[in-house]
C-alpha cells in the first residue's frame, strides 16, 4: 500500500508542471497587462468567486476518473438554486432550503448514475438528456422568472467571514477535504480509481460497478445542491439560466488540471489548481475589459488545449 | 458496456433488412402520434398546420442528416447548434454588405465546412474524444458569435433569397424540396457508395476497418465536415426563414437534432442507422412538439420533453437490438 502511495505521489509530482506552468504562465501575462489584477483584494475576489466552480470541479473529478461525464451540471445547479431560493421563500429557512436542493441534486445524479450504470447509455448522452431535464424544470418551477425576496439567511451563506476568511473560502474547502478524504483514504475512492482504470478488478474484489457508479453521480448531485444554495446566496435570487454552461468551466478546470478523459487517472489538488487557472482567466480578461463572449471563446480553447496535451501524454 | 449493439457485418443485406424493419416501427409511432393529434386537437389536420410541421421537420432533418453520418462512425457533434448560430449570422452579414444572397450562401456553407473541418482535426489529428472536442467546439463558437454580433441583429434579406425557407413551390414549402432531394442524396451516399460503406464500418470496428485499407482518418474528417457544411445548409434556410439572425438563433437546436437521430435508430455505438430513420426521428420530434403546441402546453415543457426523448429513444433503442 505505501509503495503504491509512493508511486501515486510521485506520478502527481510529475504532472504539477502542467497545470503550475499554465497557472504561472496566466498570473504573468495578465499582471502584466490587465489592469489592477495582482491586488490582494482581486486576488481575494478570484478565490471567492471560484467557490462554485469548485463544488462543480471536484465531483465533476471523479465522474470522469470513472471515464464518465455529466453535462447536466450546470443545469442541475440552477434547478437546485432555484430550489433553495423557493424553499427558503416559502418557510424562512435557509437549512431546509438547502435540505431540498441537495435531495434535488441527489435525485439527478442518482438518475444520471442509473442511466449510465444499469441502462449503459453513453454518459454523454444520458446527461445531455438530463439536462434538457432540468432546463425545463428550472423553467418550469420558476415560470421563466427570477425568484426574489429571499430571506437574508440565505445571502449571508456568501457574505458572511469566519475568523477573517469569507464563507465561501471555508465551505470550498471543507469540500475539498471531504472529496480528498473520500478519494485518498477511503476504499470508496480506491474503487473509484478501479472504476476507471480496471473494472475487471472490481469484480474481482466482489465489488458491483453499478451501485459505485450511481454512488458517483448521486454524490455529485448531492454536491451540486450545495453549490445551488452558494449560487443563490451569492445573487440574493433564484434565476431560471443562471448556472447554465457552467460544467463547462468545471470540464475545463479538470482536464486543464490534468485529469485524463481516457486511461481513469484522476488528481484532485490539479483540479484545484484548474479551478484557479480558470477563474484567473475568466478575471483577468474581465479586467482587459474584454466581453464576457471572449471568455466563454477563451475557456473553450483552453480546454481543446488542454485535451490536446492529454493526448500526447497517453501516446508517449 | 460496448458490446451491446454491434451486430456482425456478415452481410450488408441482412443489416439493410434489420434496419427497415426498424424504420417501419418508427413510422407506425410517427402514424400513431398523428392519429392520437388530430383526436385530440381539431386544428391539427388543417393543411397550414400540416405544412408547418414537414417545414420544421426539413429544418430539423438538414442539420440532424449530417449528424448521423457522425454517429455512424461512433462519433458525436455537439457544436452543430452553434455552428448554426455562427453561419446564419455570418452570411447574414456578407448578404447585407454585399447585396448577394449567392455570396452570403457561400460563407454560410463554407463556414460550417470549415468549423466541421477544425472539428474532423481535433478527433483525428488530435485524438480529442469527439463529444468533448465539439462541446468545446460549441463554446468556442458561442463566445465568438456573441463577440461578433455584440448583442445586434442582422435582418431583413432580399425576397429572392427569402424564398429558400419561407416560399412555396407548387403548394408546398421550398424547404421540403429540399428535404427530398437531401435525403435522396444521402441515403444513396450511406448506403450505395463505397464511401458511405465505409462509414458504417468505421462504426462497427475502427480497427478492422483501419485494417483492411480503408483511410479511416480521411474519412473521419470528411464526416465531420459534412456535418458541418449541412449546419452551414440549415443556417441559410433559417437565416432566409426568420429574415433575420442573432446570436442566441442555435441555442435550441442541438439537443433536437440529436433527439432526431436517435430516435431515427441511429445507435451511438457505430455502425448502425439510416438516413430515412432520422428523417422520421425528425418528423416524431416535430410531431410532439408542434402537438404540445397544438395543444397550448406551455413552451417551458419544450427542453424537458425533448430531454425524456432523448433517454427514452436510447434506452429503447438499445433494448431492441439486444433482443435481436
Amino acid at each position: 500500500m505505501s509503495d503504491a502511495t509512493v508511486a501515486l505521489s510521485i506520478r502527481s509530482l510529475g504532472r504539477i508542471p502542467g497545470v503550475a506552468v499554465m497557472l504561472a504562465l496566466l498570473l504573468v501575462i495578465f499582471s502584466a497587462v490587465a489592469p489592477g489584477f495582482l491586488s490582494a483584494a482581486n486576488i481575494a475576489n478570484v478565490l471567492v468567486q471560484s467557490t462554485i466552480l469548485m463544488m462543480l470541479s471536484l465531483p465533476m473529478t471523479l465522474i470522469i476518473m470513472t471515464e464518465g461525464l455529466d453535462l447536466s451540471m450546470g443545469a442541475v445547479l440552477t434547478l437546485t438554486s432555484l430550489v433553495v431560493a423557493i424553499v427558503s421563500l416559502a418557510t424562512g429557512s435557509m437549512l431546509l432550503g438547502l435540505a431540498a436542493a441537495v435531495l434535488v441534486g441527489a435525485a439527478f445524479g442518482t438518475v444520471n448514475g442509473w442511466l449510465v450504470a444499469v441502462l449503459g447509455i453513453p454518459p454523454f448522452v444520458a446527461t445531455l438528456g438530463t439536462l434538457g431535464i432540468a432546463q425545463g424544470l428550472s423553467l418550469i418551477v420558476s415560470d421563466g422568472q427570477s425568484v426574489v425576496g429571499i430571506p437574508r439567511s440565505v445571502s449571508e451563506v456568501y457574505s458572511a467571514t469566519l475568523a477573517g476568511v469569507p464563507m465561501p473560502i471555508v465551505l470550498a474547502l471543507l469540500c475539498y477535504l471531504v472529496f480528498h478524504g473520500l478519494l485518498y483514504h477511503t476504499r470508496f475512492g480506491t474503487y473509484v480509481f478501479a472504476l476507471g482504470g480496471n473494472r475487471e478488478a472490481l469484480k474481482y474484489a466482489g465489488r458491483s460497478p453499478t451501485r459505485l457508479l450511481i454512488a458517483v453521480y448521486a454524490l455529485g448531485g448531492a454536491t451540486v445542491g450545495v453549490a445551488g444554495l452558494m449560487m443563490t446566496a451569492r445573487m440574493n435570487s433564484g434565476h431560471p439560466t443562471a448556472g447554465l454552461g457552467l460544467e463547462f468551466d468545471a470540464i475545463a478546470a479538470v482536464a486543464v488540471g490534468g485529469t485524463s478523459f481516457e486511461r481513469g487517472n484522476g488528481w484532485l489538488p490539479g483540479t484545484v489548481l484548474g479551478v484557479i487557472a480558470v477563474g484567473i482567466l475568466r478575471n483577468g480578461l474581465n479586467l482587459m475589459a474584454l466581453p464576457s463572449s471572449i471568455q466563454v471563446a477563451s475557456v473553450g480553447f483552453l480546454v481543446i488545449f488542454a485535451l490536446f496535451v492529454d493526448g500526447l501524454r497517453g501516446r508517449s | 458496456m460496448t458490446d451491446v449493439t454491434k451486430p456482425a457485418l456478415a452481410s450488408p443485406r441482412a443489416f439493410v433488412s434489420e434496419d427497415v424493419i426498424q424504420v417501419f416501427y418508427r413510422l407506425l409511432a410517427a402514424l400513431v402520434i398523428c392519429v392520437v393529434l388530430s383526436l385530440l386537437s381539431g386544428s391539427f389536420l388543417h393543411l397550414a398546420n400540416i405544412l408547418n410541421v414537414l417545414r420544421q421537420a426539413s429544418l430539423m432533418f438538414f442539420i440532424a442528416s449530417g449528424l448521423t453520418l457522425v454517429v455512424l462512425t461512433a462519433g458525436l457533434d455537439l457544436s452543430v447548434g452553434a455552428n448554426v448560430a455562427i453561419s446564419a449570422c455570418l452570411a447574414g452579414t456578407v448578404i447585407h454588405q454585399t447585396g448577394s444572397p449567392t455570396l452570403g450562401v457561400l460563407t454560410g456553407l463554407v463556414a460550417g465546412g470549415v468549423i466541421g473541418l477544425l472539428n474532423g482535426v481535433m478527433v483525428t489529428a488530435l485524438r480529442i474524444p469527439s463529444f468533448i472536442a465539439t462541446y468545446g467546439m460549441l463554446w468556442v463558437l458561442n463566445g465568438l458569435t456573441y463577440w461578433y454580433m455584440a448583442g445586434g441583429i442582422v435582418h431583413g434579406f432580399p425576397p429572392g433569397f427569402r424564398q429558400i425557407g419561407s416560399g412555396y413551390l407548387f403548394g408546398l414549402p421550398t424547404p421540403v424540396y429540399l428535404l427530398g432531394a437531401f435525403l435522396a442524396i444521402g441515403t444513396i451516399f450511406a448506403q450505395r457508395t463505397v464511401w458511405g460503406q465505409q462509414i458504417y464500418a468505421i462504426g462497427a470496428n475502427p480497427v478492422a476497418a483501419r485494417l483492411s485499407g480503408i483511410p479511416v482518418t480521411r474519412r473521419l474528417i470528411m464526416v465531420y465536415v459534412v456535418s458541418g457544411i449541412m449546419a452551414g445548409l440549415a443556417s441559410i434556410i433559417f437565416l432566409a426563414r426568420l429574415n433575420s439572425a442573432e446570436a442566441d438563433i442555435g441555442e435550441s437546436l442541438t439537443l433536437p437534432a440529436i433527439a432526431a437521430v436517435l430516435i431515427g435508430g441511429t445507435s451511438l455505438f457505430g455502425g448502425v442507422g439510416t438516413m430515412f430513420g432520422t428523417f422520421v426521428g425528425a418528423l416524431i420530434l416535430t410531431l410532439v412538439l408542434n402537438g404540445m403546441n397544438l395543444l397550448q402546453v406551455n413552451a417551458n415543457w419544450q427542453p424537458l420533453v425533448t430531454g425524456v426523448i432523448v433517454v427514452l429513444a436510447v434506452w429503447l433503442d438499445m433494448k431492441m437490438r439486444r433482443r435481436t
